[in-house]
């Protein structure tokens, strides 16, 4: 008796939920219904006995991909007032087709019954001593294993291709290497040449103390203008390079 | 078994698919609250799959929902990814926009 009256509430809540899901102004406001219907699913999981199922749905959708939706409506940055225009335009089509749907899935669930031997059929009869945990588990793990691997290999490929699509590589002018760093010798940056002692100071005029020293009646002549030659011989030797 | 008749189930589960379509509709402008839609449709399967698993007490039917869920969320990951990058592009996330493959 009280199952059946949380039964009807949480359906209650969650198709409430659901339809300001569709409705509400707002996409923020739509992920926040969202993760309510969730929650109330989540409910109505665990009051047909799929306790691991509801733990499931609470964890996977409300913490990975209504906070995923969350991320991506705050993220982009869009005018949320222009989404209402076409509204109006669209709610005849959309309640058309809608009622449609009812009227037919109504057809389906007022004439069906299951057949008296469909009790014979089942392939995994649920265990009465173990936990719905467990027998799941050894339904998923010794039964389908393979079909479980091949799910794992399907959030494999989408967790890829969606780093593959957003994976957006920053062209800095300038960026870090570390591994060039790191493979950077002195010898490839630095040379270390074996230069003569006192090469090439005559030119430039610094080896001029003992030339002074010994005549110093023409170097009175000469060193006036020694220093402004040797500014320019440098000047030329290094443009020359 | 269920503190409900499986009729119960189905109702609510139909009425939420149905809900689901109608957003789909509903929101022509905006792709990410269509994706909220897909993921309602596909929570009104996974009911479905629940109830029927609970009223034949097959446990089959709870390991086809969980391959559902999977489904799904890879499905949300990839399609708000491909959002992601069309607003990166185009600066719009309106469906009618999409039209740059129309020859």
């Amino acid at each position: 008796m009280i199952a059946a009256a949380a039964f009807y509430v949480f359906s209650a809540i969650m198709l409430a939920a659901a339809t300001m899901v569709v409705t509400a102004r707002n996409p923020v406001h739509s992920v926040l219904f969202l993760i309510l219907a969730f929650f109330n699913a989540a409910a109505l999981f665990l009051l047909a006995g799929a306790e691991f199922l509801a733990m499931i749905l609470v964890i996977v959708y409300v913490g990975a991909v209504a906070v995923l939706f969350l991320f991506v409506v705050m993220m982009l940055d869009i005018n949320f007032v222009q989404f209402r225009e076409g509204f109006q335009r669209y709610a005849p089509i959309g309640a058309t087709v809608g009622a449609v749907l009812l009227i037919e899935l109504t057809m389906v669930l007022t004439g069906w019954r299951f057949l008296p031997e469909a009790p014979q059929w089942r392939s995994a009869p649920i265990p009465a001593n173990i936990s719905n945990t467990a027998a799941l588990a050894e339904q998923l793990y010794t039964h389908n294993i393979l079909l479980f691997q091949l799910a794992g290999l399907l959030l494999l490929v989408a967790m890829i291709g969606a780093i593959v699509l957003t994976l957006r590589e920053r062209r800095m002018p300038r960026r870090q290497i570390i591994r060039v760093q790191l493979e950077r010798e002195v010898r490839d940056t630095l040379e270390i040449l074996q230069v003569p002692i006192f090469a090439g100071t005559d030119e430039i005029g610094i080896r001029m103390r003992k030339a002074i020293s010994e005549d110093r009646g023409e170097a009175a002549h000469e060193g006036a203008e020694s220093p402004m030659l040797a500014a320019s011989h440098a000047q030329s030797e290094t443009e020359g390079h | 078994m269920l503190a409900v008749g499986i009729g119960h189930y189905l109702t609510v589960s139909a009425i939420l698919l149905v809900l689901g379509v109608f957003g789909i509709f509903l929101n022509r402008k905006n792709i990410i609250v269509i994706l909220m839609s897909i993921e309602l449709i596909l929570l009104a399967v996974n009911l479905n799959l629940v109830a029927f698993s609970a009223s034949l007490g097959d446990l089959v039917g709870q390991v086809l929902a969980m391959f559902v869920l999977t489904v799904a969320a890879a499905e949300a990951a990839i399609g708000l990814a491909i959002v992601v990058v069309y607003f990166r592009g185009r600066g719009s996330i309106e469906v009618e926009d999409v039209n740059l493959m129309k020859g």
